[in-house]
């Protein structure tokens, strides 16, 4: 037996060990490191181009066919408001639907069914989204391509990805809690609004910023469904047409003058903001929401 | 089996046969003071999945005394409990076949809601289990929303809970800090607080102390003590030196069944049945 278990050491602690340990872990520094360096190159290209456009101007102008004097009013505020919406329609229904499964749905071939598919729909490009908006939203639904048919195609897009983080945090919740709220005198409703969505909160909310921080940033379903790329004009109701930040900006970039480029990159600066600022409040509220509980 | 037929409370398994049917329901048991029993079962049954847990259980539950419930583990100790406030069913795939009378109320009957059950007959947990976002105060009272009692004394309520549960003195200056921040002990006394706070009218402890040092086992032992006056207190454990310390009545449970039932005393000093003779000596189990 003693002389198995030495054999079975030398077997796997060879001479070698100490240089395939180093290399092992240069390349494993190497993997953090590259993309992170890329990331760095893009983002300094990006403000070294854009900086000198930002400025509360470029911020409160429409679209213009002279470069310098074109600003992101309108697609800015094309992506607030889809935003707003898509979070109307996906937030209710992607809860709703981790709560059913989560909380109601008896374990059977449908519902391991219905999760399977969940799981492979974060997964579709979201061109194919873009697609079904087109078909479903656009023209079958008489939407046309507005604001509200912008707003569902995203939320199609963004409810796999709430439903799976909020069923995550649904499932951290312990069991010991709900059946004390039984034990109480609760029923199922109360028990899961009193005791499990008020725990498993911060997960939810992080699931929810980080896939409308993702809605926000896609072009190709929202240019699918037809947003315009020259809005001179703000929204005055969800069936107006729109342009949002990603198509302006793909808009810029495709054109000749280098002019409109720098115009993309001033564009690129405010989104990647936008998208910065969500991701930080998905954190900050993750850590307020847990010290709470704790 | 035999079982001194003098004692008021006890009910076995084998002696049931002298139980007659009257309307379909099984009204008397050997030896059994009608009025005395707060809750009596017929052929309990219970099942998780194709798993037999309880194999037709006939008991009779004393009012206002301390029953224990021993047995090895797994022996459906805790099931059995669940089921007096229908929480067996809480489980997915679990299922329960006979009937349980808790006064006159058939507890599986199809009209009654399990919900306000559970709140006649509270209950508290192997593991304590306080809710993470509430306060100490909070906790105590989560029950009383739930039921939508007048809650303009919550004040009063809550200190007279945590009276009850001998917790007052050590949190009565932190009531606003989180359930969780206190120790094992004291949050198993806050559990407790919590389910008197409703004033159920039994309580039932599923091996209350077993996450629990000495110290506050103790502490609870005493708090046992102190509250069957006003409660009905039905206890599961593993512990015999608790059973035999706290309780008035003893049920063995073997392999889901009631092997024995008498006063705790004479389960202890002279079982009847070698079983539970072997288990209370240590010889299995």
């Amino acid at each position: 037996m003693k002389q198995q278990e030495s054999h079975r050491s030398d077997f796997f602690f060879t001479p070698l060990d100490g240089k395939i340990e180093k290399a092992f872990r240069a390349i494993m520094a190497l993997a953090v490191i590259l993309p992170f360096l890329i990331l760095i190159v893009l983002l300094v290209d990006t403000f070294v181009d854009g900086y000198p456009r930002l400025g509360w101007n470029f911020l409160t102008s429409f679209p213009s066919r002279f470069a310098s004097s074109a600003g992101i009013l309108s697609p800015l505020v094309g992506s607030i408001i889809l935003m707003g919406l898509t979070a109307l329609f996906a937030v209710p229904l992607g809860i709703g639907a981790a709560v059913y499964l989560e909380e109601y749905a008896p374990k059977n071939a449908i519902t391991t069914f219905i999760e399977l598919n969940i799981a492979n729909l974060a997964g579709v490009p979201s061109i194919i989204y873009g697609l079904l908006g087109l078909g479903l939203f656009v023209r079958f639904m008489q939407m046309g391509r507005s604001l509200l048919a912008g707003a569902a195609t995203l939320s199609l897009m963004a409810l796999p990805m709430i439903i799976m983080a909020a069923r995550e945090a649904i499932r951290t919740v312990p069991n010991d809690l709900r059946e004390a709220a039984y034990a109480l005198g609760a029923d199922r409703w109360v028990t899961i609004r009193k005791v499990v969505l008020p725990l498993s909160l911060p997960g939810i909310l992080t699931g929810i910023i980080l896939s409308l921080a993702r809605a926000i940033g896609e072009t190709a379903p929202i240019i699918t469904i037809g947003a315009l790329t020259y809005v001179a004009f703000l929204p005055d109701s969800v069936t107006s047409s729109f342009t949002a930040l990603p198509v302006q900006i793909f808009n810029w970039i495709s054109r000749p003058q280098t002019d409109f480029h720098v115009n993309a990159a001033a564009g690129i600066i405010v989104l990647l903001v936008i998208m910065l600022a969500m991701n930080s409040i998905a954190i900050f509220l993750r850590f307020k929401l847990q010290r709470k509980i704790q | 089996m035999s079982i001194s037929n003098e004692h008021p409370y006890m009910s076995v398994t084998a002696a049931s046969n002298d139980a007659h049917t009257e309307n379909g329901i099984r009204r008397d048991y050997t030896g059994l003071r009608e009025d005395a029993a707060l809750i009596k079962t017929a052929g309990l049954t219970a099942w998780f999945g194709s798993m037999q847990a309880l194999k037709g259980i006939d008991i009779n539950i004393a009012a206002g005394k301390v029953t224990a419930i021993i047995g090895p583990s797994g022996c459906g100790k805790s099931t059995f409990i669940r089921c007096l406030n229908r929480m067996h069913e809480v489980v997915p795939g679990a299922r329960v076949e006979g009937s349980i009378f808790y006064r006159e109320h058939n507890v599986y009957a199809p009209n009654v809601n399990p919900v306000m059950l559970r709140r006649q007959i509270g209950m508290v947990f192997q593991k304590p289990n306080p809710f993470p976002m509430m306060s100490i105060k909070e906790n105590v009272l989560a029950g009383l929303p739930l039921q939508g009692k007048n809650t303009t004394n919550r004040d009063e309520i809550a200190e007279r809970a945590l009276r009850q549960a001998a917790l007052w003195d050590e949190v009565k200056d932190v009531l606003d800090k989180p359930g969780s921040s206190i120790s094992g002990g004291q949050q198993q006394r806050l559990c407790i607080a919590r389910a008197l706070a409703i004033e159920p009218e039994i309580l039932l402890m599923d091996e209350p102390c077993s996450a629990l040092d000495p110290i506050a086992t103790a502490k609870i032992e005493d708090l046992i003590h102190t509250l069957r006056q006003t409660i009905t207190i039905i206890i599961v454990t593993h512990n015999m030196q608790q059973a035999a310390r706290v309780s008035d009545y003893t049920a063995f449970f073997y392999m889901g069944e009631l092997v024995e039932y008498s006063d705790t005393d004479t389960m202890f000093r002279a079982p009847h049945n070698s079983r539970t003779e072997d288990y209370i000596t240590g010889r299995f189990g």
